[in-house]
């Protein structure tokens, strides 16, 4: 495949798991278990939307057709989106919402360290930047996730439960197809193999502080970064994207 | 409809630039000093305010009494000599 | 000290425009009437971000979207500054959230409208923000230090709320058939609505006079809702919308706007729970309060296995 093609895809990957998930953490607004928590929630999808917009920006650059940030998140149909699965599955109760975030940043953080190095200026200025944001979005779910663990009765077996749920989720994110074997040949992002041993090693000291007993493996989450998703996706975008659709011509 | 616990209260103080004291800016409820910090965190730097923040226990601090207030700090109202103006210095003398 | 002397020192301490702290002697009835103004001040931060928060998952432009968040973040954040002003007049956060729950407290009635198109965004922004500035300003010299600093804090952050929502409506106002037509139609709705934010006439108004004496509010309804409406009617003008009242002049003699009556008995109903939203607004609320026991409950408890922890150790 063509080193800029996969640039492409890639960014447009990174972009559309921060989008779905930015947009899942927006629905929380005013629903938090307490003020506090609202803002801290809220905090984490300002921050995943700031990197959804470096990397539709740097996608338009690379594609070079003139498609806008905009033109990313609200023109383009579920089968164009490439997100994993993860992020589309629903806010549930505070447990599951905290449990999707750990899976989530815990990789994130470990890939961002790496690609922070670079040598595409553009992905390693993204990767530094978002590292920052997702280390606190990390600790924040973490620290939660003991406090559940270890808390009461009634919190213990909730993020028990929630925990596998979302369990068989983790393995989507590291997946590799023809569009990270170019990059990663190219030397231009890291093999997500070399921190899957970091990444399980982080998740496995919260698990045991949080008291959490032997996760169950479920359906392997998969078809994402094909366009094939959960059937969440097809009712997350209409809203998504309502009013750019209805108003085709307007500007907002 | 309970009437539950909404956590102890944890007075928040930043620092907004290294080497400039701690300010007190109002406080957060938490559970724990780790949530207290994330929390003031979320809600007292969201615009670049802080490079670093002190959360403590509300029932930790000791403050003074404002009816004490005349004996506390009246004092040293008239030791103006602890000011540096009170001292009357002669003309043309530098750095001093 | 004898309660006479202490009232005397106490007004006097207002009349030199000193500060009144948590820990100094207040009459009762200062305290209730702060407890009241604070604590409704509150809930209206947190009740409001329902209205605004139900749009961000369809706002039009991701920029559009963040700011949008960052706004209902920063009403949460000037909700936790009041409740915490309120709190050290001696009320418990639970109590606070008793209150509101079974509606013996109020919240500003503007928040028990429904936001019914993207333009009610910018409506929201630029006259219920814009109404919230001209109070919050003029509360900055409140005499109740906590409250006075929390004020100047939101004055701070209030500033680009406004400007927001006066862009959104702008952009739409010129912009297509379609989009012009839903920002007048906003306002429309949103007009009225704003000015009852101002509370009754001065007349009616059965707190102003210990208000007023103890420095609580610096100007009163009638005051700040001349105020509001002088500074709001040229910023419709210039992007062409027209504010529904057919009554509005300019009076050169009194240099202000003469405008036409107020519908009283709307603000009555809806303060007393039969307007559009207020059952809508506490069930979630509510529900959202009820929800998250389970969350507050587990942080409670692993808060004192670790002090448990310590003690053996």
């Amino acid at each position: 495949m063509d080193v800029n093609e996969a640039l492409l895809k890639y960014c447009l990957r990174l972009g559309d798991d921060a989008m779905i998930l930015g947009h899942r953490l927006s629905e929380l607004c005013s629903k938090g278990p307490y003020l506090e928590e609202d803002i801290a929630l809220t905090n984490i999808s300002l921050d995943l939307f700031g990197q959804t917009r470096m990397m539709y920006t740097t996608a338009g650059e690379i594609e070079g057709k003139g498609r806008t940030e905009d033109d990313f998140a609200y023109k383009r149909l579920e089968p164009e989106f490439q997100n994993v699965l993860l992020v589309e599955q629903p806010n549930g109760n505070f447990g599951n919402t905290v449990a999707r975030q750990m899976i989530f940043s815990v990789f994130y953080y470990h890939l961002f360290k790496e690609l922070q190095t670079s040598s595409n200026e553009k992905l390693a200025a993204f990767a530094a930047k978002s590292l920052k944001e997702t280390t606190y979005h990390m600790r924040h779910s973490c620290e939660w996730i003991v406090r559940l663990g270890d808390g009461t009765e009634e919190s213990h077996w909730k993020i028990q439960d929630a925990l596998n749920d979302i369990w068989s989720y983790r393995h989507e994110l590291f997946e590799k197809d023809e569009v990270d074997e170019t990059l990663i040949e190219a030397g231009l992002i890291p093999d997500t193999v070399t921190f899957k041993a970091a990444f399980e090693a982080t998740i496995q000291d919260v698990l045991d502080r949080a008291t959490i007993e032997e996760l169950e493996e479920g359906w392997k989450a998969t078809g994402g970064r094909k366009g094939h998703h959960s059937e969440y996706l097809g009712h997350i975008l209409p809203i998504f994207q309502s009013i750019p659709r209805t108003y085709p011509e307007s500007k907002w | 409809m309970s009437a539950d616990n909404q956590f102890p209260q944890w007075e928040v103080f930043i620092q907004s630039k290294t080497g400039l004291p701690y300010k007190h800016v109002g406080n957060v409820h938490a559970a724990d000093g780790e949530l207290a910090l994330q929390n003031a965190r979320d809600l007292y730097t969201r615009r670049q305010e802080g490079t670093s923040i002190w959360v403590l226990p509300t029932d930790q601090i000791v403050a003074s009494n404002p009816d004490d207030s005349d004996a506390f700090f009246d004092p040293a109202e008239d030791k103006i000599y602890r000011a540096a103006t009170y001292y009357t210095m002669p003309k043309g003398a530098k750095h001093i | 000290m004898e309660d006479v002397n202490r009232l005397e020192a106490f007004q006097a301490k207002i009349d030199r425009e000193e500060k009144i702290e948590p820990k100094d002697w207040m009459p009762d009835d200062y305290r209730k009437h702060l407890i009241r103004q604070i604590s409704q001040h509150a809930h209206s931060e947190v009740v409001g971000m329902q209205p605004e928060g139900q749009w961000i998952s369809r706002a039009p432009s991701l920029r559009a979207k963040v700011v949008l968040l960052a706004k209902v973040q920063d009403e949460a954040g000037h909700g936790l500054y009041l409740y915490s002003a309120a709190e050290s007049l001696g009320i418990s956060r639970d109590e606070l959230l008793e209150q509101l729950h079974t509606e013996k407290a109020k919240y500003s009635s503007i928040f028990n409208y429904p936001t019914l198109t993207w333009a009610d965004m910018g409506a929201v922004g630029w006259l219920v923000d814009g109404a919230a500035i001209v109070n919050q300003v003029s509360l900055q010299r409140t005499s109740y230090g906590p409250y006075s600093r929390g004020m100047v804090r939101i004055c701070k952050e209030e500033s680009f709320h406004q400007r927001q929502g006066y862009e959104i409506i702008s952009e739409m106002a010129l912009g297509s058939p379609e989009q012009k037509q839903m920002a007048q139609d906003a306002l429309n709705r949103m007009w009225w609505p704003s000015l009852m934010m101002f509370g009754p006439h001065d007349a009616d108004s059965p707190n102003t006079g210990n208000a007023t004496k103890w420095k609580i509010k610096r100007e009163t309804n009638d005051e700040l809702r001349q105020k509001f409406i002088d500074k709001t009617i040229q910023q419709a003008t210039v992007i062409g919308l027209t504010v529904p009242d057919p009554d509005l002049k300019w009076n050169e003699e009194t240099e202000h706007y003469d405008f036409g009556p107020i519908d009283w008995s709307e603000l009555k109903e809806v303060i007393h729970g039969r307007g559009p939203c207020n059952k809508q607004r506490l069930n979630h609320h509510r529900k959202a309060h009820n929800d998250g026991a389970w969350v507050r409950e587990a942080a409670n408890a692993y808060a004192q296995k670790q002090r448990d922890k310590k003690k053996v150790a």
